[in-house]
């Protein structure tokens, strides 16, 4: 037997029939996540043509995008930021109840970002196949399952057949040795790795990051790296599941239980790429060099160290990125004037994420003239949050503590920033108005984030934990 | 969906690099529930200015850039987000073909559904054609090259079944269903092993 990858084994176990030179191959879905943006089209195209959901027992719908983060009126209403919006979120309502899908609608406990829903529910697991008309699906790579963003032509296919047409991707190991320093989080990581690689360094991949520095991250750190896969090009990342995967997965509802459990778990720790097998490329980042890092441009890979000077243009695009930012060749993003801050989005909204900014501002005031908001990425988020008095933390310090949902991830649903506004954001994408048209994004971690919101500048946390330590 | 075998259209040129899908449609218009009448909407925020009047600076509100259905995009064309919306839009606006030297898997993934040819050329060509908008292109799909106005010929390389699917219309979700017999056997084998 040949040496396998990790991602192999995945696509190996789910090809129903294989590629040909003229035909990709049949790659059969173990579980379909549905939101209210990617799927109204695809449902219409089913009642067309008088079609079925091949497994509605396979797919999990919830409602994140379009969805408002202010509680609902006084007279029960919601405050939606449009009439469109809210016929949108309606229209998933509807198809689910005509087409026997679960919901994790407004009245359930369990509503929030799909992507921070999957794994809490236990419906990810590792080496499922997962898909969702959604590029941030790369998130659920973090317990060794292969997941990747689809169109709305393959939501559909997916709806009638469970299966999609796929070509092999190739592979990428990023072996990340070493050990991110104190204060260093993983969303540093992460924007450190696009930044090296490049926006488009993973097109065509699906990337496995590996390495000490990977095997020491929580199942959250895990989320944020694989998350932002996408960002580099790359449809999907895979991390290898280990004991912090299976002791996260544990007594979630969805998960096997009793025999079935330890069933479960030694089959999934087979789930690792053999020693010797080969990938298209390598690459090695080392870990211990990671500062806090943020974006300077309008994509993911312009990333640097906050301390470190913004790189001069090289090309037309640079310079349009740069006056766009209103970023400085030579000098550093660090002390950068910030008007609003957001913690939130699939990529850091989670418990420990709510926890790393609130390390930051215990006890501390937001900057006169900053507008931050803090939106946790579930209801069970917020449950967990508010049992733990992060959301009083959030509020004395002058933060805005909203209900789960995207938010100004993509400010779909309302919530967004006005032209020139600078943004210090958890999230994922900084690209040209994607939190409001004219607003100017720079990405960062909970940690960047709360820390530039007591600032009013681009603020190192560090400064702000060692006190705290003190 | 028609059979697509040639596109024969001027070329306007988008030269940024990695134009992303939130430049194609800002996310702020994906509250739509169908997948009719995004054209308006295509680079919304490049294409119109605050008043709504058209951006003059936008290439492709150029008077040359008018009734060309080719645009010659930079690197990495259709990064960021997995909406079908950008293909749908593009083509609505009256676009027909992307020819880029590197496109983002899910756009071009998408396109090459919606009867959008997302055609990967090679580097040195790309640079030529971004440096020479206007010009008059055939594109032909079954034999897989780019005519250009001189007799030259830039060859590309479709994805063998996107190609088939092109040509003949073939509804690629009609292909899959034809394959339900082992898909439920597939099932089977996987409910019996676990
Ligand atoms: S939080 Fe942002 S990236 Fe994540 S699913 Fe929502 S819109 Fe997409």
């Amino acid at each position: 037997m040949t040496a396998k990858t990790l991602f192999e084994k995945a696509w190996n176990a789910h090809v129903v029939v294989p590629e040909t030179v003229d035909t990709p191959a049949v790659l059969y879905v173990d579980l379909h996540l549905l939101h209210e943006v990617t799927s109204p089209q695809a449902f219409s195209e089913l009642r067309e043509r008088g079609l079925q959901l091949r497994r509605p027992d396979r797919m999990l719908a919830t409602l994140d995008h379009s969805t408002p983060t202010l509680p609902t009126n006084a007279d029960g209403t919601r405050p939606y930021a449009n009439a469109e919006a809210q016929a949108q979120v309606t229209q998933l309502e509807t198809n689910c109840r005509e087409f026997g899908v679960e919901l994790y609608g407004w009245d359930s406990a369990d509503r929030g970002i799909v992507h921070v829903i999957g794994p809490e529910l236990g419906a990810t697991q590792p080496g499922m196949t997962i898909v969702c008309g959604d590029s941030h699906t790369s998130t659920h790579g973090a317990f060794g399952a292969l997941a990747f963003g689809i169109g709305t032509t393959e939501v559909g296919h997916v709806m009638a057949t469970q299966c999609l047409l796929q070509r092999k991707p190739k592979t990428m190991a990023i072996h990340v040795d070493g050990q991110l320093a104190a204060g260093i989080s993983a969303k540093d990581l992460i924007l450190h790795i696009i930044g090296t690689i490049g926006v488009d360094g993973g097109t065509g991949y699906v990337l496995e990051y590996r390495g000490a520095a990977i095997e020491a991250l929580s199942m959250d750190e895990r989320m944020t790296v694989c998350n932002m896969s996408i960002e580099a090009g790359a449809r999907a990342g895979l991390i290898a599941p280990d004991d912090t995967t299976f002791a996260w997965l544990k007594g979630r509802p969805r998960t096997p239980q009793g025999p079935a459990w330890d069933a479960a778990v030694t089959t999934w720790r087979a789930l690792r790429s053999d020693d010797g097998a080969a990938y298209d490329r390598e690459v090695r980042i080392d870990a211990s060099a990671v500062k806090p890092t943020v974006t300077y441009g309008t994509h993911p890979g312009m990333a640097i160290a906050m301390d470190a000077p913004v790189p001069a243009a090289t090309n037309a695009q640079e310079h349009r990125a740069l006056d766009y930012m209103q970023s400085k060749p030579g000098q550093p993003m660090q002390g950068t004037p910030v008007d609003v801050v957001f913690v939130g989005s699939c990529t850091n909204s989670r418990l420990s994420d709510l926890r790393e900014a609130a390390n930051v501002m215990r006890g501390r005031r937001v900057a006169d003239g900053v507008r931050m908001l803090v939106v946790p990425g579930s209801e069970a988020v917020r449950r967990d949050a508010e049992r733990e008095g992060l959301h009083q933390v959030f509020t004395a310090a002058g933060a805005e503590w909203r209900v789960p949902g995207c938010s100004m991830c993509i400010a779909m649903n309302g919530d967004l920033a006005q032209p020139g506004q600078l943004v210090v954001s958890t999230s994922n994408r900084n690209f040209e108005g994607r939190q409001g048209k004219g607003a100017r994004t720079v990405l960062a971690s909970p940690a960047t984030a709360a820390a530039s919101a007591l600032a009013g500048r681009i603020a190192d946390p560090r400064d702000y934990l060692v006190e705290v330590a003190a | 969906m028609k059979p697509i075998t040639r596109i024969h259209s001027c070329t306007a040129v988008l030269a940024d690099e990695n134009i992303d899908t939130d430049r194609i449609i800002p996310a702020r218009f994906l509250t739509t529930t169908t997948r009719e009448g995004l054209g308006k909407l295509c680079f919304h925020d490049w294409r119109y200015q605050a008043d709504g009047s058209d951006n003059p600076t936008f290439p492709l509100n150029q008077p040359q850039a008018q009734g060309c259905s080719i645009v010659v995009a930079g690197r990495n064309f259709g990064c960021g987000s997995s909406r079908e919306h950008a293909p749908w839009a593009l083509l609505d606006y009256g676009v027909q073909a992307v020819l880029c030297s590197e496109i983002a898997d899910i756009f071009r993934g998408n396109a090459l559904k919606n009867g959008l040819l997302a055609i990967v050329i090679d580097e040195l060509e790309h640079r030529w054609l971004l440096k020479h908008p206007g010009i008059e292109l055939v594109i032909d799909v079954r034999e897989q090259f780019i005519a250009l106005p001189d007799g030259g010929r830039i060859p590309f390389r479709l994805e063998p079944f996107a190609r088939h699917c092109l040509l003949n219309g073939v509804d690629q979700l009609g292909y899959l269903l034809q394959h339900a017999d082992t898909i439920s056997q597939y099932e089977q084998r996987m409910e019996a092993a676990a």
